[in-house]
């Protein structure tokens, strides 16, 4: 994979949560290439979730955690970027409008479903009414929940069923066109139904974006994802492209984990 | 950039509301240490008002407290039984809760008043009794919201555990349900006293106040805190100095009960 | 003891609450029946308050009272209200944990010392403030509504901060995924999330704030005259009650009843608006 593909590397990173003796991740290296979708897996409390979070900073929300190493973030105009060295809150938002993440369970804000979508767009500083309404418009059919919410966009997103927030939780992100879409096991409080449809939402994104996506569900690693990581106790144990891993891993461990023999 | 301008503003003043906040409290309790240190002596603790002292008002203070926690502890923790173990999830069960709850806010000088009309106008003479039911009254609800909230608590598994074992209902709430529930409201019970021991308002025209020590409930009572209302009133160098002796023992006691309180609770978790 | 009477005496005493309100309203209006029947409504707007020499009979109007109450429940809230919020923003989303925990049992700690304490040292150490800024004579209507606004900041702030703390984390995270500053998170998402939990915890504070006796027993001047500048000197209905009840007579006695009934009246609106419309779960005393 050359470097002209990538979106976002990781080198040599290590972190360590405030007041830790030591490091949950150790000396990090993944690469993520555009327009692909990487899963990360791994039995809980590998540390999938805590790489993730590094990669839009949200750690920083709560202080005292350490990084070390480097994350490299290549912009649009083949700047390279560590996101590691950035202190002002200005970055950090900016950081934030290029790599969008999507939690575990669906988090509509308290306001209309338009309101939802334009939330970003507003706080980046859009005004401009028939603008505004283009963009929600644009991401709804991206996420693939116009049809649903196009007649009620006045009405207050806490109404939509589980499903339908998650996919405008989605379009939230997507309205703001950022380069990597984060997805922290976006469909585990979800009924299979709804899982489907944002598996395959999740597969039609990346020809805009570029995606992560943390799950425990290895079929949908396997069904979803160009690319897999196999993390366990903080180190990152086997990367590769998807079929590779879940066919003909390298390592005993990762097959021992993906045949279920523990996890 | 504007947003961060307006962020910047904003937290700095909410910490500068935090630091007011923290002023004032600082604020009350030096002058009041000062004021107090400055005018307490030995001779206070073993005289009555009548000789400048307060023996009399914290006894006759303790007194009406104690004895109301003995209704409105036994009462609110019953009513507090009712609403989790036995009306739960009833209409009844949640009405009681709501008006126990508007209670809670009820004015403390109504309280007073109302209690003067049943057991001061009828009798013709300000008396302990009184004094002491319109602490109860204060108390009971806020004993009821403890024990609620403190028994929703108690998983339900083990009730069900007990049911199993084929405990009767009575027994399991008696035996394990406020077992597993005592330390937090045991907190409710010593936060409620500190609340109530500082009341002045709906002792007023209850339990009044006496210069003399005295253990008759049927008469004028003494207060700690209603002398310290009169007290702190009169024009006289030496009565202020004995209600702000009075106001920082008052305040010594109400801080450390919580204090002790909260220390219980935080130990358990 | 038998199952049955644990279970009908815990049922009796649930029950107190309920006879107790029902007991309280029936024993004021029949009390205050007197008085209702001689002035009816026009009470509240009348503002003579004087007895006749030989004690039994004599005008009153409530209007004094309960617009000083009304007044200094008003400065109160309009002073406490910003800075208890800023207070729960403080704890909630700007203070690291360290600095929280303690701050959190100050305020606490102030919200548990009694309301006499705070009138005792406002009139000695607030008032003579308070005169050498706005005139007057230290006491009167602004200074009992200042330091009624810091008696009850404690307590709307901890009921504040409880209901701001249960905005999941995740929500916020989201918010600031989207690039939003703190401010923004609490503006767009916490506060409108803990919408009801705040507006409750603000109305329980003004009910608390209206029936306040000591504190501003000490500070609002206690004296029967309407207010024409923001110091001047008055009373309201709970300090009114402490200082007059007592001594008043028959007619006057009556009066005294309809202004407690009329601020339990009001009170109990105002709890159970706070309670049945904003606060869906309780909250118990911290």
């Amino acid at each position: 994979m050359g470097k002209k593909n990538m979106v976002m590397e990781l080198k040599d990173f290590t972190f360590t949560y405030a007041g830790a003796s030591k490091p949950s991740l150790n000396k990090i290296n993944l690469p993520v290439e555009k327009h692909k979708i990487t899963a990360m897996i791994g039995p809980s409390g590998c540390g999938k979730s805590t790489l993730l979070r590094a990669m839009n900073r949200i750690h920083d929300l709560y202080p005292g955690n350490t990084y070390e190493g480097k994350i490299n973030l290549y912009t649009k105009d083949g700047q390279v970027q560590n996101i590691l060295e950035l202190k002002k809150e200005n970055d950090f938002i900016k950081l934030r409008q290029q790599v969008g993440m999507i939690f575990q369970k669906p988090t509509p804000f308290p306001m209309s479903i338009f309101d939802n979508v334009a939330y970003g767009l507003r706080l980046s500083g859009l005004k401009n009414k028939a603008e505004l309404e283009e963009r929600v418009e644009k991401a709804l059919k991206g996420a693939a929940i116009w049809d649903e919410t196009k007649d009620r966009l006045k009405e207050s997103a806490l109404g939509l069923s589980g499903g339908q927030q998650q996919r405008l939780c989605i379009a939230r992100a997507v309205a703001l066109k950022p380069r990597v879409l984060l997805f922290d096991e976006p469909t585990s409080a979800l009924d299979p139904i709804s899982t489907g449809a944002i598996e395959e939402l999740i597969a039609e994104l990346k020809t805009d974006v570029s995606v992560v996506i943390v799950t425990h569900n290895m079929q949908q690693a396997s069904r979803l994802s160009d690319y897999t990581a196999f993390m366990y106790l903080g180190n990152l144990e086997e990367f590769d492209k998807t079929d590779k891993i879940f066919l003909n891993p390298k390592k005993k461990l990762t097959e021992d984990y993906i045949t279920g023999r523990f996890g | 950039m504007n947003r961060l301008v307006l962020n910047k503003i904003i937290l700095t003043l909410s910490t500068l509301s935090a630091l007011i906040g923290i002023t004032f409290l600082f604020w009350i309790l030096a002058t009041l240490t000062y004021k107090g240190i400055m005018s307490i002596s030995w001779a206070i603790f073993v005289n009555d008002l009548v000789n400048g002292g307060i023996r009399n008002l914290l006894a006759g203070q303790f007194v009406m407290a104690i004895l109301a926690s003995f209704i409105a502890v036994p009462v609110g923790m019953m009513a507090g039984i009712y609403l989790r173990e036995y009306g739960h999830g009833s209409k009844l069960a949640s009405i009681i809760r709501n008006l126990s709850d508007v209670m809670m806010s009820a004015p403390s000088i109504v309280i007073g008043v109302f209690v003067y009309a049943l057991l001061v106008d009828p009798f013709g003479s300000y008396n302990g009794y009184a004094g002491i039911v319109a602490l109860a009254i204060m108390m009971i609800p806020i004993i009821i919201s403890t024990t609620d909230n403190m028994l929703s608590l108690v998983p339900t598994e083990l009730r069900e555990a007990g049911m199993a074992l084929g405990g009767s209902k009575h027994k399991i709430i008696v035996q394990i349900v406020i077992k597993a529930a005592k330390v937090g409201i045991l907190t409710g019970i010593l936060l409620s006293f500190a609340r109530i021991i500082g009341e002045t308002a709906p002792l007023l025209f209850t339990s009044a106040n006496n210069q003399f020590f005295t253990m008759d409930l049927s008469g004028q009572f003494p207060s700690l805190t209603v002398s310290i209302y009169n007290l702190a009133t009169y024009p006289d160098e030496a009565s202020r100095e004995l209600a702000w002796a009075a106001a920082f023992i008052l305040t010594i006691i109400v801080l450390c009960i919580n204090l002790v309180g909260r220390f219980l609770i935080r130990n358990k978790k | 003891m038998g199952g049955q009477f644990f279970r009908h005496f815990s049922f009796f005493s649930a029950t107190l609450s309920f006879f107790l309100l029902v007991g309280i309203f029936a024993i004021l209006f029949t009390y205050a029946q007197e008085a209702l029947a001689e002035f009816g409504i026009d009470f509240l707007s009348a503002d003579t308050w004087e007895a006749d020499e030989d004690d039994e009979g004599g005008v009153f109007g409530g209007y004094i009272p309960i617009i000083g109450t009304l007044l200094s429940t008003f400065i109160a809230m309009v002073i406490a209200v910003p800075l208890a919020m800023g207070i729960a923003i403080f704890l909630t989303e700007v203070a690291s944990e360290n600095l929280a925990k303690p701050v959190s049992i100050a305020i606490e700690l102030l919200a548990a010392i009694p309301s006499i304490i705070y009138g005792m040292w406002g009139l000695f150490y607030f008032a003579p403030i308070v005169q050498s800024i706005f005139g007057g004579n230290g006491v009167g209507l602004l200074t009992a509504g200042i330091v009624l606004a810091i008696m009850i900041i404690p307590f709307m702030a901890a009921i504040t901060r409880d209901a701001m703390n249960t905005t999941p984390n995740i929500l916020k995270e989201s918010a600031y995924a989207m690039g939003a500053t703190k401010f923004e998170v609490i503006k767009d998402v916490i506060m409108p999330y803990s919408k009801a939990g705040i507006i409750g915890s603000i109305i329980l504070a003004l009910g608390r704030a209206l029936g306040e006796t000591m504190a501003v027993a000490f500070l609002i001047g206690s004296v029967m005259s309407t207010v024409k500048h923001i110091t001047d000197p008055t009373t309201s209905i709970p300090v009114l009650l402490a200082n007059n009840f007592a001594e008043a007579q028959d007619l006057e006695m009556s009066a005294m009843y309809y202004l407690a009934l009329i601020l339990f009246v009001v009170s109990f609106i105002i709890i159970s608006m706070a309670k049945f419309y904003f606060l869906g779960r309780k909250s118990a005393v911290k």
